[in-house]
């Protein structure tokens, strides 16, 4: 009796089985599916790899077809950002990939240890970069060698560009899904998380309640969109189109617990080569909503590339909410009842 | 010191190994402040949380602001919560046998209610698809919980007030009138849980105080609203429930206003700031005219008034707060990085911030 549970989770704050919050090894099983559900599968962005080329970003419009818009979610606009290559500017309704680009620059007279080949240590490089070959690197290291060709030096700065392609995250624990009151969105077999457009009303509930501000309403549509995980090709044992446009395998698609240990590998790969704020972001199962089902190498903190650094499902305070609720509420009865006692008038 | 010797895992080091966005002065300057100051930062000692530390990806929003309409639903949170606690007054009026009194509140609770459903639909992005509110009832949801509540709740209001007006069935409407007080209670507080149940930080942070809030603006505006409309010799209760209301308004927004650090500033600031002073000034004086509104009508009529703007007011205000803190990143970034830095300090940090040291 599932439901019942996580009613009582909510209205109770009793919460031995993580309903709201903390790790759920078997998501999916855990909102009811019987037990020879699939596995649960998500991606992991290795934007170390990324090259910016958006295939991702025209290969979710084309499967989904979905409409042209600029980067305020303006449907049938074309709108440059005058900031950057980043013409999509963010996640929304008719976006459900959206490659992040990040140009910095610093000092070259900072003491810092120059990244990169091995050789090259002055900060400057030879136009084209020799192919290299690091053992101990996963296959899944496609382009040659990470962050070194997208780095750079002019006059006393060094350039790098940092480029990833955000999508929903899948939470484990999503908030989006936790206050949709129609039921419209809801966790499928694969353990991700997708809106039924026949059901969705517009209450636009969800979209301030995710975390990572994925989900949006369309504007001239009124109900709301977002990555669906290529759920229908899932269902035809299909890849989701964006990992499989991917030409640079930084979109990886595949098990959760595959993709978890392929990308602890690859991150201490990485270290290992000295590459400087490698991190995974959403892999940690105990972070604030419970671990994502789509994770990040990223290679900076979180909110350069727009992410947040520490998110946490909002539901998570839920049963303190309700006691105010309940409390507020019992005392205005009560207040009100008192105004009748006594003295009449 | 340099990032090589930044302490391993902490974070605590030259954050990004002195990479900064490449988009003009500000960047730089950025920059500049921190190499003329010289190094600062030692392990425990941690500099970098100041202002000039905060970055966005081009100063674009986290999290998405909400979708939702105003005046829509700042009238909604108002009317529910005046129609709550008229519903309240009106159910105990007819038991105490103050039928003019009675006949004001139901007829606000059934007509604010009405209104209230009327907001509600028209903000929907497909109104034609209202019913499906009541598909499901979840109680991780505020909205499924509070559909659950205004349903019945605006049903049994309007039949009571339909019953006042054409003076059918006395006995009837009792039973609906106090089903409808039943529920009046919670009708003033769940749009609290509504805001606060999302991720927009000046709304989240403060989810313990606005129900109290929301309480205390509805008592003010339902004992406000009756105490206007009502003969003198039987308004005494929507006087004192005016009163009432009005004071714990005031002292629960304060806790908002004041409470909490970064994300308490968008209700000081702004419109929203404007708003929630102006609503302070209406509030606080209705209720001290309101020590008057015993003995004339036109000091009930006024005090009323002013203390209904105010809840009002305190209504947009908290909506715009709310909007204001979502639309910019700091104040998502900049609780979370401390909360996030705080616990790499403490040394448990093992997936945030991994790779600061080889
Ligand atoms: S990232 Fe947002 S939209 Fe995606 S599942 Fe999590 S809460 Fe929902
Ligand atoms: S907008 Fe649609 S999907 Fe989102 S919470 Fe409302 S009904 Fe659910
Ligand atoms: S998984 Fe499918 S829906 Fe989601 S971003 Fe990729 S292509 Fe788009």
């Amino acid at each position: 009796m599932t439901t019942i549970s996580s009613a009582s989770a909510a209205f109770t704050g009793e919460d031995p089985g993580n309903r709201l919050f903390g790790p759920v090894p078997d998501v999916t099983g855990d909102r009811g599916y019987a037990d020879d559900h699939p596995a649960r599968v998500g991606f992991f962005t290795d934007t170390s790899v990324c090259i910016g080329c958006k295939a991702c970003e025209v290969a979710c419009k084309e499967w989904n077809l979905l409409p042209m818009d600029d980067a305020e979610g303006t449907v049938d606009a074309l709108g440059l950002t005058g900031a950057s290559y980043d013409n999509t500017g963010m996640l929304g309704a008719n976006s459900w990939r959206h490659v992040a680009f990040v140009e910095q620059s610093r000092a070259v007279d900072l003491p810092m240890p120059t990244v990169g080949l091995p050789g090259a240590a002055g900060g400057q490089r030879p136009l084209e970069d020799p192919p290299v070959v690091h053992p101990q690197v996963p296959a899944s290291a496609t382009t040659a060698e990470q962050s070194a060709p997208l780095q750079t030096s002019s006059g006393d700065r060094e350039i790098r560009w940092l480029m990833s392609s955000d999508v929903c995250k899948h939470c484990t624990h999503a908030a989006c899904l936790d206050v949709c009151p129609t039921g419209s969105l809801f966790r499928t077999e694969f353990g991700t998380v997708v809106v039924q457009e026949d059901i969705c009303n517009g209450c636009g509930y969800c979209v301030p309640a995710c975390p990572y501000g994925v989900i949006d309403q369309r504007q001239d549509d009124g109900r709301v969109f977002k990555c669906t995980l290529c759920y229908d090709r899932l269902t035809d044992g299909l890849q989701p189109a964006c990992a499989s446009a991917c030409p640079t395998e930084s979109i990886q698609f595949g098990d959760l617990d595959a993709l978890q240990a392929r990308a602890d590998e690859r991150l201490a790969a990485l270290q290992a080569k000295g590459v400087e704020g490698a991190r995974l972001y959403g892999r940690d199962e105990t972070d604030g909503v419970g671990g994502a089902g789509a994770f990040f190498l990223l290679l900076d903190e979180p909110e350069v590339y727009g992410l947040p650094p520490d998110p946490v499902v909002t539901t998570r305070d839920l049963p303190a909410m309700w006691k105010s609720v309940g409390a507020g509420a019992a005392m205005v009865l009560g207040l009100v009842a008192s105004a009748f006692v006594g003295r009449r008038r | 010191m340099t990032a090589g010797e930044a302490p391993e895992g902490s974070g605590v080091g030259v954050p990004g190994a002195g990479w900064r966005r490449a988009d003009g002065p500000p960047a730089q300057d950025r920059e500049r402040r921190r190499r003329g100051g010289g190094r600062r930062g030692g392990r425990g000692e941690i500099p970098m949380v100041d202002e000039a530390e905060f970055t966005s990806y081009y100063g674009r929003p986290v999290i998405k602001p909400p979708v939702w309409k105003t005046p829509d639903v700042p009238l909604y949170l108002f009317l529910g919560g005046a129609a709550g606690t008229s519903a309240v007054l009106g159910a105990l009026a007819e038991g105490t046998r103050r039928p003019a009194l009675a006949r004001v509140a139901h007829l606000t609770a059934g007509g604010g209610a009405l209104a209230s459903v009327g907001f509600l639909i028209h903000d929907l992005g497909k109104p034609s698809r209202f019913l499906n509110m009541l598909r499901v009832l979840k109680t991780t949801s505020p909205l499924s919980v509070g559909s659950w509540i205004l349903a019945p709740f605006s049903a049994l209001t309007t039949a009571t007030a339909g019953a006042h007006l054409l003076g059918w069935f006395p006995l009837l409407r009792r039973f609906t009138g106090v089903g409808a007080a039943v529920l009046g209670g919670p009708m003033t507080t769940y749009t609290a849980a509504l805001l606060t149940n999302t991720a927009v930080p000046s709304w989240h942070e403060a989810h313990r105080e606005l129900p109290f809030v929301f309480a205390g603006s509805a008592m003010a505006a339902g004992g406000g609203i009756t105490m206007a409309l009502t003969p003198l010799d039987e308004a005494g209760p929507a006087r004192k429930v005016a009163a009432m209301g009005a004071a714990i308004e005031l002292a629960a927004m304060h806790r908002v206003e004041h409470g909490h650090g970064l994300v308490s500033e968008p209700y000081r600031t702004g419109r929203a700031g404007k708003l929630l002073k102006a609503a302070r000034g209406c509030t606080a004086t209705g209720a001290g005219l309101a020590l008057l509104a015993g003995r004339s009508r036109a000091a009930a009529v006024g005090s009323g008034a002013l203390v209904t703007t105010g809840s009002v007011l305190t209504r947009f205000g908290i909506f715009d707060a709310g909007m204001a803190s979502a639309r910019d990143p700091k104040y998502t970034v900049e609780p979370q990085r401390a909360r996030a830095r705080e616990r790499d300090t403490a040394g448990s940090g093992k997936a945030a911030v991994t790779g600061a040291g080889p």
